[in-house]
């Protein structure tokens, strides 16, 4: 088990270093930070002075070399837009995308699961039709419509929930929640319904998909057969048996909707790690960019190592084939 | 019975409890973006020194019809017999909001720090040779030359607290190359009407009445400063009651909220024009299928692409009546303007076809517009209807449409043909569109004159325009300049910019020419 992370933390540092050199190779192309660095009246001398001295006019694999060198020491260097160390800012704004990202993934988890449950025990029932109809209809609908509409039906005429913001948060160490205040809660809800409908959607119906192969297999048969309660077939066995497929894809979603939960941020302007990614692609802030791309990276990274141990811990037959292999 | 006496003590109740807080009004106020930093000097950029307005202040301000009026300089005059000293008489009694007393020293240390190496604000000080404090509220500035102009530089240069300054290190500003934040990106210290209570970047900033002010008392006592990116959210916000001011108001929603009840959208001129710019030279076009001249340096053409120019169809139907059309690159609030300069010609399709003709080129050709698409209102849209008139009169033009920070490179390289800008003059003066736009480009000048238009005669002029000591001869010289550069049709401006506020019935905030409205001008009803 400990060679196994040792393995996968090796591999997610390469990782990450792909991931940072493809990221530099494509900066070039998408803009000049200078343009919004320097004064409208600025000169033709002070563009020239500011390109040498931030070293911008050296070639991409230069300026990797020297982002990966000072990232190795902790220093991702200064935001060009807002003036303020790059890890301060992630860091600060991290909170909110996590709090949002799992506020969402859990209403996905859980109502995904019990949709998924109940429409593959009543294959045929019209409430069953419903729901999958319902749920294509979420899943085509594009994020930001469905921010925008549920804006407006709850937040302008409604007015039951704000349309903007986080709300008030409160301290605790470096973390900063929006978790316990009454504005912050409800700050909380449309965006993360918003991001939860297509990660319900894909939920419910992998949750189905396998619940219906695993009711049709021997064993739950033959545990019919042995006069065991519904509720014993259905969730003690064949329940554990779907949920290898659904954490992967959890995790993978999870992995996504934290990095880019980028139009639910800026549609409800909740001031988290994505928002703060679009608005430095915007203004061409290179620094911001590159060290936002890392942790990106870093993330699908760490939530792969976790999948992976979640795999050891719910399919025993992985742990035992694991201690035979040796 | 019971019920009805209750609703009554209830209602008492509360109407005590209004009058009580009637004297704290909030300003909730909400703009696309978010001011970059507090550090006044770092930034030479609209949203930045809107909020900076409010916290610190200028030895002179700006009024909302674009004349000067007194901030923390209360007097500014040439000085007897020398036309290269300007001499400022500092306000008194004024303090900073640490309590520290504003003096002559603190001039001369923001002076010098808005022209040090890292400032966005240096350029406007260029002139400046060295600025001296005479006595604790008498100031003088050394200019190189005469420089009849200079106050109209001091608008947007805010003052800091020396003793505050120097307290934080905060005499170099900003420089990213050197890995280190400073102080007065996140904290401040002015003499203005509002104190910073509390910042978080890209979300909220708060601000709260200065009681120690010099000024008169403002009704607005507490501002809340929003950044909410999303057009859409921004006026949903609006509408449902979360915010009092929008600032930024997208052109399609002018309309739609004006005839909303409760609500109401104030409508000024901003100090911005649009204008298409050529490629000059005899070099042929690198975009179009004339491989042996130039055709935009053809006077003819840039006759004929003027009077293909309908203004007022792009007033009404891209800017859905929401601009100014003109026929000068020159705002009208800018000293230089006239209203002859400001006519422009009815489009003529016909004539604008027999110039074509008559400069060789009666088939028309073809050539690449570069547009920003994220920038000025309605930008591509304005670029798209351009093209269709074009197309009119043989001109067979591509469109390359980028976003600002891909644009702004390609432009600034010299590498296009033929594009699409905005500009402003915070100066209010004309020479700041000569000095950038129509001199000659060199390390020093005509940065942004990237179609490489060159006349010696008007740099010369426009040089002389720096060392005038005479108001009347200057004025002259403006004029002689703006003449030929009408004549010569250097640019193509299109019209001035409007710009629209969105507000609550109740509030009243006005527009400001440059966009930054200062709180203190909010009046309630």
């Amino acid at each position: 088990m400990l060679a196994f992370i040792a393995r996968r933390l090796v591999q997610s540092v390469i990782v990450m270093l792909v991931v940072a050199f493809i990221a530099f190779l494509v900066f070039r192309y998408v803009g000049d930070p200078l343009a919004a660095l320097l004064s409208q009246d600025a000169k033709q001398a002070d563009y020239d002075a500011a390109r040498e001295r931030l070293g911008l006019d050296q070639p991409f694999y230069v300026q990797f070399y020297y982002f990966v060198i000072n990232a190795l020491q902790g220093q991702f260097g200064i935001s060009y837009r807002l003036q303020q160390p790059v890890s301060q800012l992630i860091l600060e704004r991290l909170p909110a995308t996590i709090e949002l990202a799992f506020a969402s993934a859990t209403i996905a988890l859980v109502f995904g699961v019990l949709l998924g449950i109940y429409t593959a025990l009543r294959p045929r029932a019209f409430s069953t039709g419903v729901i999958m109809t319902g749920s294509l209809v979420g899943v085509s609908l594009p994020t930001f419509l469905i921010g925008i509409g549920l804006i407006y039906v709850f937040a302008v005429e409604l007015k039951w929930l704000p349309s903007f913001g986080r709300g008030e948060v409160v301290q605790i160490g470096w973390w900063r929640t929006g978790l316990l205040t009454q504005s912050g809660l409800r700050s909380l809800v449309l965006p993360a319904i918003t991001l939860s409908l297509f990660q319900l959607t894909l939920i419910m119906r992998l949750v189905r998909a396998e619940m219906l192969e695993v009711l049709r297999t021997d064993y739950i048969r033959f545990a019919r057969a042995r006069g065991l309660s519904k509720r014993a077939i259905n969730f003690g066995h064949a329940l554990r048996n779907t949920m290898v497929p659904v954490i992967t894809i959890t995790g993978l979603q999870l992995g996504s909707v934290i990095a880019f939960a980028i139009i639910t941020e800026t549609v409800f302007q909740w001031p988290g790690v994505g928002s703060l990614f679009v608005n430095s692609v915007a203004a061409v802030d290179v620094p911001v960019m590159a060290a936002y791309l890392v942790f990106v990276a870093l993330v699908f990274v760490v939530i792969n190592l976790i999948v992976d141990i979640l795999y050891f811990i719910v399919d025993p037959r992985l742990r035992d084939g694991a201690r035979t292999g040796k | 019975m019971h019920s009805s006496l209750t609703r009554i003590a209830a209602v008492l109740v509360a109407s005590t409890m209004l009058a009580g807080v009637a004297n704290a009004e909030t300003i909730r106020w909400a703009r696309s973006s978010d001011a970059l930093t507090l550090d006044p000097h770092s930034q030479n950029q609209g949203n930045t020194h809107t909020l900076a307005h409010h916290i610190y202040e200028t030895l002179i301000g700006r009024d909302n019809d674009g004349s000067l009026t007194p901030r923390l300089a209360t007097e500014w005059a040439l000085k007897d017999g020398d036309p290269t000293v300007w001499v400022f008489k500092l306000r008194e009694g004024v303090k900073f909001h640490n309590g520290n007393d504003f003096t002559a020293e603190d001039v001369v240390y923001s002076i010098e720090r808005a022209k040090s190496e890292f400032s966005n604000m240096k350029q406007l000080h260029a002139e400046v040779q060295s600025v001296s404090a005479i006595d604790d509220h008498t100031v003088e500035f050394q200019m190189t030359g005469p420089a009849l102009i200079y106050p109209n530089n001091l608008t947007n240069t805010f003052i800091m607290d020396k003793t505050w300054s120097d307290e934080h290190d905060l005499a170099v500003v900003q420089d990213f190359a050197s890995g280190a934040s400073n102080y007065s990106v996140l904290n401040t210290n002015g003499t203005g009407p509002y104190t910073l209570v509390s910042r978080e970047v890209d979300v909220k900033t708060t601000l709260a009445y200065n009681e120690g002010w010099w000024g008169e008392k403002p009704p607005v006592t507490d501002i809340e400063y929003l950044t909410i990116a999303d057009a859409q959210t921004r006026i949903s916000a609006l509408l449902s009651g979360e915010i009092d001011i929008v600032q930024d108001v997208p052109p399609q929603d002018i309309e739609r909220l004006s005839n909303t009840a409760g609500f109401k959208v104030e409508i000024g001129p901003e100090n911005r024009f649009i204008y298409f710019g050529y490629k000059f030279g005899d070099e042929p076009l690198k975009s179009s299928n004339i491989t042996d001249s130039n055709p935009f340096n053809n006077p003819l053409v840039r006759e004929a692409m003027e009077l293909a120019l309908d203004r007022d169809a792009i007033k009404q139907v891209v800017m859905r009546g929401q601009s100014i059309p003109t026929g000068i690159p020159n705002p009208p609030f800018v000293r230089g303007w006239t209203e002859e300069l400001d006519a422009y010609p009815a489009p003529d399709v016909e004539k604008a076809k027999a110039l074509m003709a008559e400069a060789g080129y009666p088939d028309g050709f073809s050539v690449t517009l570069d547009t920003p698409n994220n920038r000025y209102v309605n930008d591509e849209a304005i670029s798209t209807a351009y093209v269709g008139m074009l197309g009119q009169i043989g001109i067979n033009v591509t469109l390359a449409s980028r976003p600002v920070a891909e644009h702004s490179p390609i432009i600034l390289a010299n590498e296009s043909d033929f594009y699409l800008l905005g500009w402003g003059v915070p100066t209010f003066d004309s020479a700041y569109v000569f000095n950038d736009l129509i001199h000659t480009k060199t390390d020093l000048h005509g940065t942004y004159n990237v179609g490489l238009y060159s006349n010696p005669e008007l740099d010369e002029k426009i040089i002389a325009l720096g060392t005038m000591d005479d108001m009347d001869a200057r004025d002259a010289t403006v004029a002689e300049i703006w003449d030929v550069v009408k004549a010569d049709r250097v640019l193509l401006p299109i019209h001035n910019q409007v710009l629209a506020y969105a507000m609550r019935e109740g509030v009243t905030l006005p527009v400001q020419p440059e966009n930054q409205p200062n709180m203190t001008t909010v009046t309630f009803e």
